[in-house]
């Protein structure tokens, strides 16, 4: 039972030593070695990281930490120096994001990626996974795949609906709110019955009203046995529904941990801050002491 | 009577102007043989006599009209020799391969084409077809002209890749700021009669100001306030392309012009290798120009800015820099490199219609060999594009001389995307 | 020469074989950029392949063999095969166009379509077996005009348009052809795989995301429209009996650009209606003027000079075009204000 699934995540994870490179119960992303450099500057680096099915694991760390990159190597959007990674047993390193999502991987874009001169229902349509209409001899007719387009479009309303945006199906995705396009996205991912969906700064730009919904989703879709994995900023939404926490900076993977923790962990607040925030700022009239924060 | 004949005449123009866009050559009624003359930048000669003999003691002649064309009716299918009377070209040009054509003739019109080279083209040498033998001679001769064309195409890239770079704009319409330089120093120097030395630099000044600055502020400035997107915006640059090419035309009309200095001055030979006085002096003054701008873009406030702009408008403009006014100079500098490459062309070849256009691919392959948006690349581009041009001839008809750079750039693209100084792009 | 002439030769281009040519080239612009976002500025490229393996498999080769111990005859014995192979040779170019530079940016794109087209015009212009400079003229496509099926006559009127028989037929099969071809446009764009492509234009990343292989669709998009492209060359190669090299010139495809985005962009009957209005305009301006200057009403201009005024208005067409109205006549306004392009 769906249900299960959550709180069995949640309490495998409790055996978990909150180290870097933890290995988890029952692992559905394993990364290894990871490497990409740009010219001489290494984005990512991490030596070993562990993903937990059915939890929802977020990525954070300071700008520049690397986040994004290793997220966009991971579902394919990027190609990597050296490293392998495995999801639900099988090997996919670099193998390309329209394979992974087939397969149950799918990501959304920190920037809100609705394709805007398509209505709303062409857009969760496109995501109803393989169609028989989709290829190109087969398209012209529409005997061949008309069923299949009408149970797409049925299961489509059913999730428009959970989103709030049923009412919004014939309109073009490129005139609805922000915050609705970012709903769309989600339900979009979600037409293609993903086993892990990777949401990349799913709150950037969002207001505060609409943070709340989407958590409340985030927390629906892990219900449903989907694993979640995020990158975000927003330490509130991390502390609200993560139950695992993976910090990175300067390209590696520096601490794990369930939230509340990893937060007060040393080399968190070392990597966010800077070395040397706790050295003492002195008084204008004196001299300041060598090493201070930049 | 005059009706019916009007009728028909309208008829036939209206066949014709359809044509006009499709094929050069509408199909006779008669078996004929067609003479083609143009010069090296496929603008047409008039007033050339070509004679034509064949079978049964055929002989014909005709001689070409505005659109450089002769049409030699001939009695029946057959055998025959077209041969161009050279002396009719002119300003002493000669033909390229020889002045005889052969010709087979079947039914309807048989085209042959005599291309004329112009008696000073651009360094003092003629292009010589594919069959003349590679000497080091031959190979020296080609590399210089190579470095000039080089030399002219940076002048014209340098700007196009700048207007890129901070305005991510593919401007289609920068061969045509080379042309507008060239036709404003003609109009000074022919319809005012001012001494080149004088209209060139006024000319070139003019340019930037109106073809520069002016096309950014009245065009381009309103557009990015409207924020037209960047593929919409290349397209329109693509339809003022068209729009400038056939308004000088209809001004100007096709043939060829020079400037009433420096037009037929005598080459140098400096051993093995053959150049005018002229092609050395406006050489130096690009290579001047060309290493005082990119120090200036390198060292300077401006400078910095222009690349910050580049690089992030957002940021650059975050940090305080004004960006239109960094977009207005680059469209100035732009300008006036490019009007200095087209008076640069029109001294030591002439002044056409169409030498911007025929210039156009080769500035972008330079540019996207080189490594759009990098300042480096737009000059490495630039020598790699012309001196490839240039040495093909070698090995390739002189037709298809800029094929082969564009075949270069092609090939370097699939191993290289980011092109020979580019960075990789960041994923970020 | 009035007024009545003027609109007569307009309409008659409008719907003749100049338009047919341009219709047919950018219905398969409309399927690679108008729908699927690929600024493909070769065109003309796939036009020419068609033209030449006609006026080639036809004509030259057929007189003058080459190589000299190929069987040509043989192996084209009539126009239909030649079709057959103008149609592969167009399928290779799309591969060969599209497999390096499909994955480019749109800028890349656009520039090395217009380079490709312009080396294959130089190529075929500097190679003689292909006919090189002058050409290839003859009787090409004569089994096809052996199907004509209307009587020996002069001339057929219809009003006061004019035809001879052989244009006629021409022209009438030209528009079936379209008519077919708009058919299966229509058909393949509303169907799913349409979809794909049209989300293809709005942003790639996204529909790989959802497990699309955007690669083949485009790859698809490509064949497809080159298709188009070289059945335009083919039928022109029938047409005007004629092949030149430099007919076959970058402006074609901007005049196609001008045409698509005139009658409206990703709309199954965009390229018709932009196709007709356009060359209906472009000759009834220039025949206008033509009657003004004989008559005397217009005394600065000469008649050489009303060629270039086409070509300037086409220019400053496109310039307002997409400035001002860019969804063209069919188009839906809200839409284009959400092309973020």
């Amino acid at each position: 039972m769906p249900g299960d699934i959550a709180a069995q995540a949640v309490s495998a994870l409790a055996s978990v030593t909150p180290e870097p490179g933890a290995a988890k119960p029952d692992p559905i992303l394993v990364a290894d070695g990871v490497n990409r450099h740009f010219g001489g500057l290494v984005a990512v680096d991490v030596t070993h990281v562990e993903f937990q099915k059915g939890a929802i694991t977020a990525l954070i760390g300071p700008n520049g930490a690397g986040k994004s990159t290793f997220f966009n190597l991971l579902s394919g959007f990027d190609k990597a120096d050296a490293g392998t990674w495995v999801y639900a047993g099988t090997t996919v390193t670099n193998t390309p994001p329209h394979r992974l999502a087939r397969r149950g991987m799918v990501r959304t874009f920190q920037l809100t990626k609705s394709l805007s001169r398509l209505t709303v229902i062409d857009n969760m349509l496109l995501g109803a996974g393989e169609q028989t209409g989709e290829v190109m001899l087969a398209s012209i007719l529409p005997f061949l795949w008309s069923g299949q387009e009408k149970k797409n479009r049925e299961r489509a309303m059913v999730l428009l609906e959970r989103f709030n945006l049923a009412a919004k199906a014939d309109d073009f995705a490129g005139s609805l709110s922000g915050g609705q396009r970012k709903l769309l996205e989600m339900a979009r991912a979600l037409m293609l019955k993903p086993n892990l969906i990777m949401l990349d700064e799913p709150m950037a730009g969002v207001n505060p009203a609409l943070k709340q919904s989407l958590l409340d989703h985030i927390r629906d879709i892990r219900e449903e046995g989907t694993t979640v994995v995020f990158v975000e900023h927003d330490m509130d939404m991390v502390r609200d529904v993560s139950d695992w926490v993976v910090v990175m900076a300067q390209g590696k993977v520096i601490a794990e941990g369930r939230p509340d923790t990893v937060m007060r962990d040393q080399r968190v607040i070392d990597a966010y801050l800077g070395a040397h925030h706790d050295q003492q700022l002195t008084d204008s009239g004196e001299t300041r002491t060598e090493g201070t924060t930049s | 009577m005059l009706r019916a004949f009007a009728r028909l005449l309208l008829a036939l123009l209206g066949l014709m102007a359809a044509s006009v866009a499709l094929t050069g050559v509408a199909a006779a009624a008669d078996p004929a043989v067609v003479a083609v003359v143009t010069d090296a930048n496929k603008a047409p000669i008039a007033g050339v006599t070509i004679s034509v003999t064949g079978p049964d003691g055929f002989t014909g002649t005709g001689t070409t009209g505005a659109d450089g064309i002769a049409t030699i009716i001939v009695p029946k299918s057959g055998k025959y020799v077209a041969t161009i009377d050279e002396a009719t070209i002119p300003g002493g040009a000669t033909v390229k391969d020889g002045t005889e054509r052969t010709v087979n003739v079947l039914s309807g019109n048989k085209k042959v084409l005599f291309p004329v080279g112009m008696p000073d083209d651009g360094g003092g040498s003629q292009d010589g077809g594919g069959g003349s033998g590679i000497t080091l001679d031959r190979v020296m001769q080609l590399i210089l002209d190579g470095v000039i064309l080089s030399l002219i195409i940076a002048l014209g890239a340098l700007g196009l890749n700048l207007i890129f770079g901070t305005t991510g704009l593919s401007n289609f319409a920068h061969g045509e700021l080379l042309t507008l330089g060239a036709f404003t120093a003609l109009v000074l120097n022919t319809s005012l009669g001012l001494d080149l030395l004088i209209a060139a630099p006024l000319a070139i000044l003019l340019s930037a100001l109106l073809w520069g600055w002016g096309q950014n502020q009245v065009l381009w400035k309103p557009l990015r306030k409207r924020q037209t997107g960047l593929i919409a915006a290349m397209i329109v640059s693509i339809g003022l392309a068209i729009m400038l090419r056939y308004v000088i035309l209809f001004l100007f009309g096709g043939a060829p012009k020079s400037y009433q200095q420096f037009a037929g001055q005598p080459g140098l030979e400096l051993g093995p290798i053959f150049i005018t006085p002229k092609a050395i002096v406006l050489s130096i003054i690009a290579i001047i120009a060309l290493v005082a701008i990119i120090l200036w873009l390198k060292s300077s406030r401006i400078g910095k800015a222009t690349r910050a702009v580049s690089d992030n408008p957002a940021l650059a403009s975050a940090s305080g820099i004004n960006v239109e006014r960094v977009i207005s100079i680059v469209w100035i500098l732009g300008a006036m490199l490019a009007a200095y490459a087209g008076v640069f062309l029109g001294i030591t070849q002439n002044v056409v219609w169409t030498m911007g256009q025929y210039l156009l691919l080769t500035l972008f392959a330079a540019i996207v060999l080189g490594g759009l948006g990098t300042i480096g690349g737009a000059i490495v581009g630039s020598f790699v594009v012309g001196i490839t041009v240039q040495l093909s001839t070698l090995i390739v008809p002189t037709e298809l001389k800029t094929g082969a750079a564009l075949l270069l750039m092609i090939l370097l693209l699939l191993v290289r995307p980011q092109g020979l100084l580019g960075r990789p792009e960041r994923v970020g | 020469m009035d007024m009545g002439f003027v609109l007569t030769q307009a309409i008659t281009q409008a719907i003749g074989v100049t338009a047919i040519i341009y219709l047919l080239a950018t219905m398969g612009l409309n399927i690679q950029f108008g729908y699927t976002g690929l600024l493909n500025f070769g065109q003309i490229a796939f036009v020419a392949v068609g033209s030449y393996a006609i006026g080639v498999f036809l004509i030259q080769w057929q007189q003058d063999p080459w190589p000299n111990w190929m069987p040509w005859p043989t192996l084209v014995p009539n126009l239909w095969v030649a079709i057959l192979y103008a149609l592969l040779l167009s399928v290779a170019l799309a591969l060969i166009l599209g497999i390096p530079t499909l994955r480019l940016r749109a800028d890349y794109l656009a520039i090395v379509t217009i380079a490709t087209g312009e080396i294959m015009r130089l190529a075929f212009k500097s190679t003689d077996p292909l006919g090189g400079s002058q050409g290839i003229n003859g009787k090409m496509g004569q089994d096809f005009y052996d199907l004509n099926p209307f009587p020996q006559q002069d001339r057929f009127d219809f009003g006061p348009l004019s035809y001879t028989r052989a244009d006629l037929w021409v022209v009438l099969v030209g528009w079936v052809v379209i008519a077919l071809l708009l058919l299966l446009t229509w058909a393949l764009m509303r169907s799913p795989w349409g979809r794909v492509l049209k989300g293809i234009r709005e942003d790639e990343d996204a529909v790989r995301s959802l497990g699309k292989n955007t690669y083949l669709r485009k790859m698809q998009a490509l064949i497809l429209g080159g298709l188009l492209g070289s059945l335009s060359g083919i039928f022109w190669a029938i047409a005007k009996q004629s092949v030149q090299p430099d007919s076959f010139v970058p402006a074609f495809t901007f005049f196609c650009y001008t045409i698509l985005i005139l009658g409206g962009a990703a709309r199954v009957m965009g390229p018709v209606l932009g196709a007709i209005i356009f060359w209906f305009l472009l000759v009834f301006i220039e025949q206008f003027l033509l009657l003004l200057i004989d008559n005397g009403t217009i005394t600065f201009l000469v008649p050489t000079q009303v060629g270039p005024i086409r070509f300037i208005l086409v220019g400053l067409g496109l310039m307002l075009l997409m400035i001002f109205r860019p969804q063209g006549i069919l188009g839906d306004k809200k839409e284009i204000a959400l092309d973020a392009r």
